[in-house]
């Protein structure tokens, strides 16, 4: 079946089974292989994107549920060339080692801050529990939300 | 990993959805598909029709009802947790909502879906139980109300009928004086659900217990009340004496479970330490304390 979703501003449409995921949509049917696929299981948020300004793990919506939604994925991000205050944080606070993780934890802490514009380093760590680091101890990724929010 | 293949269906109606239902007896409903997706990308269900409910606007929106307020079946677990008028007027809901999952699965997951499902970890029946909330359910015959006294009865079981949608929650206003709430939980440090998890509502009137209500989640095969705790405190002061000694019978009476996570023991040591706190927690709230 068709579905049509407005993908980092532009209108995209695929055709597809009704049990395709929306993470596989974005990146096999669009090429948008910014998102990456970690655990698979909904536990690591490798696969966050925005739905509606909401972060989600888009391994865990099927794509026809996001049938009509406007979705950011990282590669919506950059404006006029320069980046995204949380992406410039991360990168100024080395707030990554493999990357893997980076363009979830990137994405649920953009939908954080705007829900929380001068977040405590306790907020930022609940925010992003559903964003798993295996290489940072997590540290720097604290810090480099915490700089975003003070950029922003 | 992908589901197995299926039919889909997204009505935009509760008797649409309802109609689809009797055509496709085998049909499973999807709502923020928190726990219907992952259990279908393992393979663990392959339901042949999924109706996606998750664009019906009748189930949306949290409303006051004067002394209640009702809750669509597919507000999320982010909406109750930010809802002004629940934190106001029926903060253990709010309070219950932020424990669940993440901010992703907050962000997707439905009340609706939640009761529906009836995980025995899961957060929101100890408060339903100790709120005393109605769920409305709609079938082809109807719609009724249920109690969550009646609702949840076993492992993923409950009362609703296999052609029911549950349409929304009710939930009553515990902002008089007097009141207090809290939820005392201890979490799987992975998932997030619950290992144990105790929700209280008590009201106090002339220094003794007017009213209370204990819900327990996660520590038996489905969520119940701990009506021996609730006993040991009716009628009395919340005494350090008088609570602890609720919180000591807590588990008496429910079935406890074992798995690799916790023994049936350890749960039932983990229902009484959690009561203790969320008493005490509540008691606080009700002399505005906290």
């Amino acid at each position: 079946m068709k579905v049509t979703m407005r993908v980092n501003g532009q209108t995209r449409e695929a055709d597809i089974e009704p049990r395709w995921l929306l993470v596989h949509v974005l990146r096999e049917k669009m090429g948008l292989t910014g998102t990456n696929v970690g655990c698979d299981t909904s536990q690591c948020g490798a696969c966050t994107v925005l739905m509606d300004g909401m972060a989600v793990k888009s391994c865990n919506v099927l794509a026809v549920q996001a049938d009509g939604a406007d979705i950011t994925t990282i590669e919506g991000l950059k404006t006029d060339g320069a980046y995204h205050p949380v992406q410039q944080a991360f990168w100024d606070n080395h707030g990554l080692q493999c990357g893997f993780c980076t363009p979830g934890m990137i994405m649920t802490s953009i939908d954080l801050l705007r829900e929380h514009d001068n977040p405590s380093d306790d907020t930022i760590r609940r925010g992003l529990e559903g964003n798993l680091c295996r290489c940072t101890g997590y540290e720097n990724i604290v810090r480099s939300v915490r700089d975003a929010a003070d950029k922003m | 990993m992908y589901p197995a293949s299926f039919e889909y269906y997204a009505p935009t109606s509760v008797s649409e959805a309802l109609a689809l239902m009797a055509k496709n007896a085998d049909a499973r409903l999807l709502a923020g598909g928190h726990s219907l997706l992952p259990a279908m990308k393992l393979r663990l269900a392959t339901p042949p029709t999924l109706i996606d409910i998750g664009k019906i606007k009748d189930l949306t929106g949290i409303n006051d009802l004067g002394d209640k307020v009702s809750l669509g079946a597919l507000t999320t677990h982010c909406q109750v947790e930010r809802s002004a008028l629940l934190k106001s007027v029926c903060p253990l809901l709010p309070e219950v909502a932020s424990h669940i999952g993440d901010r992703q699965v907050r962000n997707r997951g439905t009340i609706g879906g939640s009761i529906a499902h009836a995980d025995p970890a899961a957060d929101y029946p100890a408060a339903l139980l100790a709120l005393g909330a109605v769920i409305e359910a709609q079938g082809s015959g109807g719609k009724r109300n249920l109690n969550a006294d009646d609702l949840f009865t076993g492992l993923f079981q409950t009362a609703l009928n296999a052609n029911e949608i549950v349409t929304a929650v009710h939930v009553p206003k515990t902002d008089g004086a007097g009141n207090g709430v809290a939820y005392a939980k201890f979490p799987h440090p992975a998932s997030r659900y619950a290992i144990a998890g105790v929700a209280v509502w008590v009201k106090i009137e002339n220094d003794s217990v007017a009213n209370i209500r204990i819900g327990v989640t996660g520590a038996a095969d489905h969520a119940q009340r701990a009506k021996k705790a609730e006993a040991a405190l009716q009628g009395k002061p919340m005494t350090d004496e008088n609570i602890a000694g609720s919180a000591n019978v807590a588990a008496d009476g429910l079935s406890t479970m074992g798995d690799i996570f916790a023994s049936a023991d350890y749960r039932a040591h983990l229902v009484n330490t959690l009561a203790l706190q969320a008493l005490n927690q509540a008691h606080a709230r009700a002399h505005g304390w906290h």
